[in-house]
């Protein structure tokens, strides 16, 4: 028997690796990458409450969660693609011009 | 019983497809990893009955997005990996150490709702797009507009940020 909890536990595990990959990795297209993981974690928790309380919002919040996360990538990208016009790298180590 | 079955074959892939994404060296490969990852998660949906959800996730996800990667990672010329370069003021050990630690802590929470299981309790009928369809045009129709206004303004934003300045 399936219950509300396997989801919960797969989201959340799925999210943790997110965090991980955003956390250790220096490759900012595999950092958006982990960030889009982590955003398909929050739609598998938004799914699952929403079959368990028999209502489709939370399937309307997944709806609008997806479309941020493609805003989010077509933005991303598109910075990533200046800078590596500027500067030449992806390393979010090297991205340190507004850091103190 | 084969709820169970489909349920833990794709959980395993998913996470699994995870791991592969966040280890890969190569970035190509972890794309790749990521589309079959994207299409598993929308497996799950359908077995969570959300199917519009599930098609939109293989549109927009594994059909749109992750184009949208591959583009970016064959324009990057990545002569220099990207890997070699390390801040020495990074705490990425730590930022592993404090992210496991986090995710003890959750499943510490999803073993305490496992003593006390709740099944799915509500059901959802079969008509599932006319739902989500029905939701989305009448109860949450100024936050579909404006959801619609972010993403011109993200389309422009990302022509003005990519195109090469004359």
């Amino acid at each position: 028997m399936i219950t509300q909890t396997h989801f919960l536990v797969l989201s959340a595990a799925l999210f943790m690796l997110g965090i991980i990959g955003v956390m250790t990795r220096r490759n900012i297209i595999i950092i958006l990458m982990s960030m889009e993981l982590m955003l398909n974690a929050v739609n598998i928790n938004l799914i699952a409450f929403s079959r368990q309380l028999g209502d489709v919002t939370g399937q309307v919040f997944a709806v609008f969660v997806i479309c941020v996360a493609a805003a989010e990538a077509a933005v991303g990208l598109g910075i990533i693609l200046a800078f590596y016009r500027n500067r030449e790298t992806i390393n979010i180590d090297e991205m340190n011009l507004m850091r103190w | 019983m084969a709820e169970a079955v489909v349920f833990y074959i794709f959980a395993a892939l998913i996470l699994g497809f995870a791991v592969l994404v966040i280890t890969a060296k190569s970035t190509v490969h972890s794309v790749l990893y990521l589309v079959a990852d994207f299409l598993c998660v929308a497996a799950l949906y359908v077995v969570l009955q959300a199917q519009f959800l599930a098609v939109i996730q293989v549109t927009v996800y594994a059909g749109g997005i992750v184009v949208l990667y591959l583009f970016v990672v064959m324009l990057v010329n990545l002569k220099r990996p990207p890997e070699l370069y390390s801040d020495p003021r990074r705490l990425g050990r730590l930022g592993l150490v404090m992210a496991l630690a986090v995710f003890g802590e959750l499943v510490a929470i999803g073993a305490y709702g496992w003593l006390k299981p709740s099944g799915f309790s509500g059901t959802l009928d079969a008509k599932n797009i006319e739902q989500v369809g029905r939701a989305l045009y009448t109860d949450y129709l100024v936050p579909f507009e404006v959801a619609s206004v972010l993403l011109l303004v993200a389309m422009i934003g990302a022509i003005l940020l990519a195109k090469r300045e004359t």
